[in-house]
């Protein structure tokens, strides 16, 4: 069963913007998967719908066994969003903000505390639990955001463009913690714009452009296909086929 | 989700809502007691020393309920309006919205907050009036019930306003121009049969008309309209918003785009 199958989903915005128009995409369980795209592509409309933030305007959505239309709180409990903006209430201390989420999902105040414990120890905000949450530096907010959208255990992880903002060593120190999780059989769908990013986490990516998915294959097959060519390279000259082709 | 995880949520969501209003105390539980102390000094004792009782009831002791009323239905609504659009504004609603708490259990949490701060602040309104005059009680039964639901609905509607909300002026709107005016002419200072007919008849277009007059029946017996059509006009409107609401919720309408 596919952590995530998408199939003809669109999505026209109220101000007549088509940010997704007509996207097939299936992730399988365990994927490390990458979505790369340029700004105003439709990978925040995408990572929307799913998490249950944006409605879909056709198309249908499958996370695991539910179904977005039919069972969408189920779907809900599989996911671990971590929005591309920070979106929680700065007056609220650390611990608060993981452990009210936590609530939100049905899990006890008590367990709660207790599972926050090595989720900030591993993303070093365990010292800062009792602080507010405006107190803390950007890269400290990222990774605030992270535990907050583990606190569940979800089986699918979305991160919408995560390192955006955070310095190179953090990054990398971001990257090693997201492998682990993967390795430990936590489902990731990331967007980026970090290109090095998808190439050094990601076995699959998909490009989208224009709220279309423009390739979708193994990282390393894109690379072959393209020489030794870095991702970086390869990507714009996608792009500007598909910018070709669209005259 | 469970019964017992969506009652973990519902909890989360009123403590959260308790811990809010305890924090910004001196925003949302003195306002009202400071303001009606001045009611019940002006309206009540200054004035109202030189106004003939009505039905055995000195003037004072005619308007304590309607005042505590006004607070009540003030407070039901803008901590939930402000609570509700607060969180949509500063877009952390989005916490809820991700998770799988069902759309009843939201409007519940927001409603219960706003219930408590109504309840809470009717208290606090009704001791401070003791120390103005001195507290009848005809049927505590009606009086509990018609806070009770008073809270609940203009909980409701203050969720309402929450939703389609855009900016934090469209929060003041309903409470400056609605709200205030309609509770002003709802007869918490007179008795609306001593209105001539044409005002009057109007009044009883006014649904704080009924809720004013049955609080006020429960504490000392004595009514403008008949204490059924109050509770029924006051439990159809809390129906009709639930319903509303829950569709609307259900929908997504002023939550996703
Ligand atoms: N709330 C919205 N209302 C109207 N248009 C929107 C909204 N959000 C995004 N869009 C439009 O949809 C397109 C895709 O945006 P988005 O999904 O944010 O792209 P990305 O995350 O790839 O940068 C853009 O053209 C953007 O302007
Ligand atoms: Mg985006």
């Amino acid at each position: 069963m596919p952590a995530v199958s998408i199939k003809n989903l669109r999505k026209t915005y109220e101000s007549g913007a088509q940010a997704l128009k007509g996207v097939d995409l299936t992730v399988e369980e365990g994927e490390f998967f990458a979505l790369l795209g340029p700004n105003g592509a439709g990978k925040t409309t995408l990572i929307a719908i799913l998490s249950g933030l944006a409605l879909k305007s056709e198309g249908a959505v499958r996370v695991f066994d539910a179904s977005i239309d039919e069972d969408p709180n189920l779907a809900k409990t599989y996911i671990g969003l971590v929005p591309q903006e920070f979106n929680f209430n700065i007056f609220e201390k650390v611990i608060d903000i993981v452990t009210t989420q936590a609530g939100y999902y049905g899990i006890p105040h008590t367990v709660a505390l207790k599972d926050a414990e090595p989720i900030l120890k591993v993303l070093d905000l365990w010292e800062k639990r009792d602080q507010k949450a405006m107190a803390l530096s950007g890269g400290m907010k990222r990774r605030l955001m992270i535990a907050r959208a583990l606190i569940h255990h979800p089986r699918l992880l979305l991160l919408d463009e995560p390192t955006a903002g955070v310095d190179v060593e953090l990054r990398r120190s971001m990257w090693d913690f997201l492998r682990e999780r993967n390795a430990a059989g936590t489902t990731i769908i990331l967007t980026t714009h970090y290109l090095e990013e998808a190439e050094q986490l990601c076995k699959r990516v998909a490009i989208i452009n224009h709220g279309q998915i423009v390739v979708n294959e193994p990282t390393s097959d894109l690379i072959k296909r393209h020489g030794d060519q870095r991702l970086e390279d390869i990507f714009i000259s996608l792009i500007q086929k598909d910018a070709q082709t669209n005259v | 989700m469970s019964p017992s995880r969506i009652a973990t949520a519902y909890f989360t969501l009123v403590r959260k809502e308790v811990i809010r209003m305890t924090r910004i105390w001196s925003q949302t539980f003195l306002p009202s007691v400071i303001t009606m102390s001045l009611y019940y000094a002006i309206f009540g004792t200054f004035i109202g020393s030189q106004i003939a009782p009505t039905d055995g009831f000195s003037y004072i002791q005619f308007i304590v309920p309607g005042l505590v009323m006004m607070a009540v239905i003030t407070n039901a609504y803008s901590n939930v309006v402000s609570a509700f659009f607060g969180a949509k504004f500063q877009r952390n609603l989005e916490e809820l919205m991700v998770s799988p708490t069902p759309a009843w259990v939201i409007v519940a949490g927001f409603a219960s907050g706003g219930v408590l701060r109504g309840l809470i602040v009717g208290v606090l309104v009704l001791l401070t009036s003791l120390f103005f005059t001195h507290l009848v009680i005809y049927n505590l039964f009606i009086i509990m019930a018609a806070a009770l639901l008073t809270c609940i609905l203009f909980s409701l509607a203050g969720l309402l306003n929450g939703l389609f909300a855009k900016t934090f002026d469209a929060v003041s709107i309903v409470p400056t121009f609605v709200l205030t005016p309609l509770t002003y002419l709802g007869g918490v200072f007179y008795s609306v049969n001593r209105l001539p007919p044409f005002w009057r008849e109007l009044s009883f277009f006014n649904p704080i008309l009924y809720i004013v007059n049955l609080f006020r029946y429960g504490f000392l017996g004595i009514s403008d309209v008949p204490v059924i059509e109050s509770f029924a006009l006051l439990s159809a409107l809390t129906v009709a918003l639930l319903v509303l609401l829950l569709v609307l919720f259900k929908r997504g309408v002023g939550l996703k785009s």
